[in-house]
């Protein structure tokens, strides 16, 4: 499915405007710490974290994730939007947790 | 995608890194990725070669107060090379032990200094020497052989 349908089935905001949004996403990976991402998150997936730094960023670009979803309507800063923008990467936003907005999303993509 | 290269290119790439210039590590990966994609590298090596870079990077970032980032291209391997000043490391073996970390509590909560930049580079690594002189700083040499060559798990 793509970053757009992932976005409307489980009402997730949009907070990068039509960046990215037909990508197709076929994996996802939860996690905090980025030596963990950077080694275990595989192509084509949403990264579920609470870092909202604009150094993620670095990490997201180059494993090229298809979203970065922030769980429990996290306050995110401008800048880090306006460079998620530049870097061409789609930032979703939830207000359940990490846990929940993980479970959620492995049915969606698990149902194709 | 092709298993050698079709001509033998030396490239060097250079990048400078400062004192907790965390964002310089994805930078330096991406565009180092970039410049192999072109070349035709196997996915694979590319990916290893992303996550050497980026932690290697990381490190200098971290923990030492300037240095620099190599990355060699010859006809069958890639080196990447560090070089920095500052703490340097007491004790190697330790170091890469994965949790073991000596960084701040401000770079870990940011999600950084996890303790697993060296074995996350080591696995990546067909070869790896790290150098360092506390007080001083350190050197890193890894390399990772792309001639029809699987890492051996």
């Amino acid at each position: 499915m793509t970053v757009r349908d992932l976005a409307a089935a489980l009402n997730l905001e949009v907070l990068t405007g039509g960046i990215n949004l037909d990508r197709q996403v076929i994996s996802g990976y939860t996690s905090d710490l980025l030596s963990d991402v950077i080694a275990n998150i595989d192509d084509d997936a949403v990264w579920i974290t609470i870092q909202r730094h604009v150094n993620i960023l670095g990490v997201a670009k180059l494993k090229d994730v298809a979203a970065i979803v922030i769980p429990r309507k996290l306050d995110l800063e401008e800048s880090f939007i306006e460079k998620a923008k530049d870097e061409g990467i789609a930032i979703l936003r939830g207000s359940r947790s990490a846990f929940e907005l993980s479970g959620l999303i492995y049915n969606q993509l698990m149902r194709g | 995608m092709v298993d050698s290269l079709q001509y033998t290119p030396q490239i060097t790439l250079e990048f400078e890194i400062g004192e907790k210039d965390f964002f310089i590590a994805g930078e330096c990966a991406s565009r180092v990725k970039k410049t192999l994609q072109q070349l035709g590298l196997k996915q694979d090596v590319i990916k290893r070669i992303a996550i050497i870079i980026y932690e290697a990077a990381m490190n200098v970032a971290i923990h030492a107060t300037r240095g620099m980032l190599f990355v060699h291209v010859d006809p069958e391997a890639i080196s990447i090379r560090t070089e920095d000043v500052g703490a340097g490391i007491e004790d190697i073996d330790l170091a890469m032990k994965e949790g073991y970390s000596t960084a701040s509590y401000e770079v870990r909560e940011m999600g950084f200094g996890a303790g697993m930049g060296l074995s996350n580079i080591k696995q990546c690594s067909d070869e790896l020497k790290i150098e360092s002189k506390v007080g001083v700083g350190t050197t890193l040499d890894a390399r990772v052989y792309f001639l029809n060559r699987d890492k051996a798990d």
